[in-house]
């Protein structure tokens, strides 16, 4: 079976403030279905630029190298494109929608989805039940759903609030950007628990943290290490375990 | 140029003897743009709040070509005393809108002339768009020139304006000009004071050349019964800055209007200001800062308290053309009535054609806050005091959006001097 | 908007154009011939069968009106308009046919009961707040042209004492009302439009809820403008005494035509002790064609007197079409304690240029005005936002909230905020914020990574800038109006 996700030679920059900034200096990455892989690395190497290149957001340029989803050219394809593709991004710092009903937002968002896929759309009835399942799977307050989404959430709703907008999508590829950093210990084990649920030969996940505490739940395939802008180091489990108690700069001092 | 005299009614009147005696091509076109418009009334959008009215009956003269050293001296003191510092400043003075050279101290490291020797006009002001600019342009005397060479910091300049005036009532249009050049800086804090009944009705025009800066406060404790109608035109260049503020105080009648144009990217503009106005006076800041081009920033922050019957008047636009995305404008008016009889009028309005901005105002208005009041109160200040106490912090919030120092410690002790110990009014 | 819902039904198969209301109903008209005179104004009362003082009053509005000009400080700029090439009368010769409007309501509940969602899912998915208990029936007066075809539940209504018919009829029929309030809140002569209203106007809607009575279903009324050249003037009073309360809903559309129509209606609302009156306007004449060619010219005078003690007036209104829209839907706070809030969302695409606001004036003692404005400009078109507070001496304790907020789509369209605020009263209390800004891209990227295309995404954050006035219509309205702003907006992004 081809590589799921195949990511080669890939470059991004931003335009910051008239200033053009290269932040992803040739990544090369490959997944293969079913698993699950973690980078890590320290603040500002690139993680969610990555992230968000994949996802396909407009500030970033990408001026070398390739990105494919199934054999189909990733960054050719509209953000909406990939979510019906089946990539989801959990975002580090999710959006604010002032205003916004969050089961609305839901629901448009899984029937879009859902019509691309070509499968039927959900009424309003059956939407809900799901919804309210789903979200009690996560122990968020049933009042969640009726709030502008993510607008005066704690860090920690936010977080869930990203978890059930994956569950309820039903991606083949998620991405997870330090999705549990600022949850509580309950917290964590119950977004775990909501990501190992979607497991399955045909879903992969790419999970960006800095802590081995998730990784104990999720049991992860391989670990990459990324700095400046490039993945410096891949390895089985063991490696996190490692970084967890040694720190990074040993990795970055033996690579450079 | 008699045919004129017909048209001149309503206010213009006033001036009807000086406008049809006029020479040079742009005295005549002013004239003629007025003679078409008149002075504005309240049927003018630009002047919904603000009448002339006040400019009363009686013709306004030229003024004397005597005048008495004794009270410009005694007006002189009174700006210079207000605080130390401000006597060891470079200074022109103008009295009654021509330069005084025995009470000036003028500056070295910039370069001055005079408008009585070398009439400049500039290039942004608008007779034919603003009556009030044209009586100037009709009727301008004197008035200052300053430039500031590229790259030179040129300190600071007061240039004080003092009107002197006895029975009769006297205007005078000065006009002044001031270039900051490339990269250059200059500190200018304008001083107007005066005695009697007299009419000021200046027009400054200052260009703030690319990567420039002015920092640019007037004190506005005009006399009593004198009218103070003022304009002024700022461009800004790429990388420039001009932060103006206005503190007005004096007058019967008092406008400031500043308009101010970020005419390339990156430019910077403050216009803030703080009025406190007491018994029959009416005080207005009206301001129009255009961006035309785009990155650049606005910023203005307006203060107003009303006593007595006073009446304030705020208007501020912000016009943001198609061309002039990432803008980032915000403007605050906020005023506090004192008393039953105080009136406050204002509008805040934001015109905007670029989508890729970030603009916004506020206004508020309303009485002291009872809950601050209680505070102050409850640990043991008497209400008087309290009253004072918040009076004061609602200006000074405006005064300290001054960035000079020098100019800032100024307009404390004016306002001190003038109000001390008048919290308790209402 | 049930009636616009229903009557959409029934033609549905005519929509293919993105103004789904554009069609044009085939009825034969009784038309007075183009232009305006003294004459012209006779045969309207006439033809209408009005009393003696009723012309009297339309001729010296008439007399008022030609010795005014157009006003021209709004932000709008359109060609002359020649007032003598309109019909000023144009009535259906018999009524619509058998699908009369009196279905509307069973026809909206079957339209509910087709989508198979109960109804308080249906409002937690348009994320529109309905009280508890039941919901109340909608009584319809559906004004085609010039005259009123049908008013819906009278009987009911009767019953409880509440009078709505078309106004045309109370003037024959409850002269006394009629002339004690006619004219009382925008005098004839307040401003050109309604000069010119006064003089021709042949229908609308009176509305008088008797004291004490809370008039039992919501009112609505449904205009529509459908014959060609024809001008709309129509006049709408609403009186509600002591105590009493009445929601009151307006629906409006009009066919697709290359020419412009003129719309110059009067609403008038009078509010005593204690009274509330709740006026809604879904605003949805045609707009003109994405070149700016046609559209109705929408020059309105909406006022509500609060004369009593802690009386209401509240206006919401949603305004996505029309090629010019200026309307300043105001509150006189004459009554100790009353209140008065306005709440708007406009809508303008295309060529579209809207100049809309309020004016909250506080007379009395610690009245209260709430201003909630929402713009959004897309296309080439243009959308200002022109509001005055002023608080008179005597408003001691008055207060006022003020948020504007404007939204850009694209780069060539404008978003203009001109608030007046006046306050002569010391312990009055003002606060007004006005903001603008473009879709944020971070919320569009949000929306568009969890599958929305970007038109959907737009869509669903506009409707979520405009919750805050949204959540103040009636549920049916906000349901329909939710659906308008995407319509208007469609074609706006990419
Ligand atoms: N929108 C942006 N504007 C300016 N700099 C950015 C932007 N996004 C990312 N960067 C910079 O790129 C680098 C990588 O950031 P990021 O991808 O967020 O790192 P990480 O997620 O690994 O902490 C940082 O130096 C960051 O400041
Ligand atoms: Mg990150």
């Amino acid at each position: 079976m081809s590589q799921f996700l195949e990511i080669s030679g890939l470059c991004a920059r931003i335009d910051a403030d008239g200033q053009e900034k290269q932040i992803l200096r040739g990544v090369d990455l490959s997944i293969p279905p079913g698993e699950v892989h973690v980078i890590m690395g320290p603040n500002g190497s690139g993680k969610s630029t990555l992230s968000y290149v994949l996802a396909g957001r407009e500030d970033y340029e990408v001026t070398a190298g390739t990105a494919t989803f199934h054999g189909q050219d990733l960054l050719a394809m509209e953000p909406e494109e990939r979510a019906a593709a089946g990539l989801f991004l959990a975002f580090q710092s999710p959006i604010e929608l002032p205003g916004v009903n969050n089961a609305n937002f839901l629901r448009t968002a899984v029937n879009a989805v859902r019509r691309a896929r070509g499968q039927d759309e959900l009424d309003a009835v059956a939407f809900l039940k799901m919804a309210r399942e789903a979200a009690k799977a996560l122990s968020m307050a049933p009042d969640m759903l009726k709030r502008n989404v993510n607008v005066g959430f704690s860090g920690g709703e936010k977080k869930r609030n990203e978890v059930l907008q994956m569950t309820l999508l039903q991606p083949t590829f998620a991405i997870l950007d330090e999705t549990d950093s600022g949850l509580d210990v309950d917290a964590l084990r119950i977004v775990a628990e909501g990501v190992n649920r979607l497991r399955a030969p045909t879903f992969s996940a790419l999970v960006i943290t800095h802590h081995q505490k998730l990784l104990d739940y999720l049991v992860p395939d391989r670990i990459h290490v990324m700095a400046r802008g490039r993945i410096i180091l891949s390895g089985g489990p063991e490696l996190a375990r490692q970084i967890d108690q040694e720190g990074y700069t040993k990795f970055l001092a033996e690579v450079a | 140029m008699n045919a004129l005299s017909k048209d001149m009614s309503g206010p213009l009147a006033l001036f009807a003897n000086r406008l049809n005696t006029l020479a040079g091509p742009e005295r005549q076109a002013a004239a003629g743009a007025l003679a078409r418009t008149g002075l504005p009334d309240r049927k003018s959008e630009a002047w919904h709040y603000t009448a002339l009215r006040a400019l009363g009956k009686q013709d306004y003269a030229a003024p004397p070509a005597q005048v008495d050293d004794g009270a410009v001296r005694t007006l002189l003191d009174g700006v210079l005393c207000a605080h130390p510092a401000m006597a060891g400043l470079p200074r022109v003075v103008f009295v009654n809108g021509r330069h005084a050279p025995a009470f000036s101290a003028l500056p070295d490291d910039v370069d001055l002339a005079f408008f009585a020797q070398a009439p400049r006009f500039g290039l942004q002001a608008a007779p034919d768009r603003d009556p009030l600019v044209a009586l100037n342009t009709a009727l301008a005397e004197d008035g200052l020139y300053v430039r500031v060479p590229a790259g030179v910091d040129g300190g600071h300049v007061m240039l004080v304006s003092l009107g002197v005036a006895g029975a009769e009532p006297v205007s005078f249009h000065p006009r002044h000009t001031v270039v900051v050049e490339k990269e250059a800086h200059l500190r200018l804090i304008c001083v107007q004071a005066g005695q009697g009944a007299y009419f000021h009705n200046p027009v400054t025009d200052i260009v703030v050349e690319d990567g420039a800066t002015l920092e640019h406060v007037t004190v506005q404790t005009e006399a009593a019964q004198a009218i103070s109608l003022g304009t002024l035109y700022a461009h800004v260049g790429h990388q420039s800055v001009y932060d103006s503020f206005v503190l007005g105080l004096g007058g019967q009648l008092a406008r400031h209007e500043v308009h101010a144009r970020l005419g390339a990217t990156r430019g910077v503009v403050h216009v803030n200001g703080a009025q406190r106005l007491a018994g029959q006076q009416v005080g207005d800041i009206t301001s129009v800062i255009t961006h035309v081009a785009s990155d650049c920033t606005s910023r203005q922050t307006v203060r107003n308290v009303l006593d007595g019957h006073a009446r304030g008047v705020f208007q501020g636009k912000v016009l943001v053309e198609r061309i002039a995305q990432k803008t980032d404008g915000y403007q605050m008016n906020q005023a506090l009535l004192l008393s039953p009889d105080a009136e406050i009028d204002a509008k805040p309005e934001l015109e905007i054609y670029a989508d890729d901005v970030r603009c916004s105002h506020g206004a508020t208005v309303g009485a002291l806050d009872d809950d601050q009041l209680f505070y102050l109160r409850s640990r043991g200040i008497p209400e008087h005091e309290a009253r004072q106490i918040l009076i004061d912090a609602f200006l000074d919030e405006a005064i300290a959006l001054v960035t000079d120092a020098t100019a800032q410690t100024f307009c404390r002790a004016v306002l001190a001097a003038r109000f001390a110990g008048k919290g308790d009014v209402a | 908007m049930p009636a616009v819902t229903q009557t959409r039904e029934a033609v549905e198969k005519l929509g293919q154009s993105t103004y789904k209301w554009g069609f044009e109903t085939d009825i034969e008209m009784d038309m007075a011939p183009k232009g305006l005179n003294e004459d012209i104004i006779r045969l309207i009362s006439s033809r209408k069968e009005e009393p003696e003082w009723m012309l009297e009053w339309r001729l010296a509005a008439y007399k008022t009106w030609q010795a005014m000009t157009e006003p021209k400080w709004a932000k709008v700029a359109y060609p002359p308009i020649d007032y003598q090439d309109a019909h000023y009368y144009a009535a259906p010769r018999k009524k619509p046919g058998p699908k009369s409007l009196d279905e509307v309501d069973p026809e909206l509940l079957r339209t509910y009961e087709k989508l198979g969602i109960p109804l308080h899912e249906q409002a937690l998915l348009a994320g529109v707040e309905v009280p508890e208990g039941e919901r109340m029936p909608v009584a319809v007066d559906a004004v085609f042209d010039s005259v009123s075809v049908a008013t819906t539940f009278r009987k009911t209504l009767e019953e409880a004492g509440v009078i709505f018919c078309p106004i045309s009829e109370a003037v024959k029929e409850h002269p006394d009302l009629v002339r004690k309030y006619l004219g009382t809140v925008v005098p004839a002569g307040d401003n050109f439009f309604s000069a010119l209203n006064s003089a021709v106007f042949t229908d609308g809607s009176f509305v008088y809820v008797p004291k004490g009575v809370r008039c039992p279903m919501e009112l609505s009324t449904y205009f529509r403008i459908n014959a060609k050249n024809t001008g709309q003037f129509e006049r709408t009073l609403i009186v509600v005494e002591e105590g009493a309360s009445v929601s009151y809903l307006e629906g409006c559309t009009a066919p697709m035509r290359d020419e412009n129509q003129l719309h110059a209606a009067v609403v008038e609302l009078v509010a005593m002790d204690d009274a509330s009156i709740k006026y809604s306007t879904v605003q949805n004449w045609y707009p003109g064609d994405e070149n700016g060619r046609g559209g109705i010219y929408n020059f309105v005078t909406k006022r509500g007197a609060c004369r009593g003690a802690r009386s209401k007036i509240s206006w919401t209104q949603v305004e996505t079409g029309s090629a010019i829209t200026w309307k300043y839907p105001s509150c006189i706070l004459q009554g100790e304690g009353s209140v008065g809030e306005f709440y708007s969302v406009a809508v303008t695409n295309n060529h579209q240029q809207a100049d809309t606001g309020t004016k909250m004036i506080h007379l009395g003692r610690n009245t209260r005005s709430t201003i909630i404005a929402k713009t959004i400009s897309a296309g080439r078109s243009d959308s200002t936002y022109r509001g005055l507070v002023r608080v008179q001496p005597k408003a001691s304790g008055a207060r006022n909230f003020t948020q504007c907020d404007s939204l850009l789509i694209g780069d060539q369209c404008g978003a203009h905020t001109v608030p007046y605020i006046e306050s002569r009263n010391m312990n009055a209390r003002i606060e007004h914020e006005a903001t603008t800004s473009k879709i944020s891209e971070d919320q569009l990227f949000y929306c568009r990574q969890r599958g929305l295309s970007e038109e959907d995404a737009v869509g669903l954050i506009v409707n979520g800038f405009c919750r805050d006035v949204l959540k103040e219509l009636p549920m049916e309205f906000a349901v329909e109006a939710q659906k308008l702003l995407q319509i208007s907006l469609e074609g706006s992004v990419g």
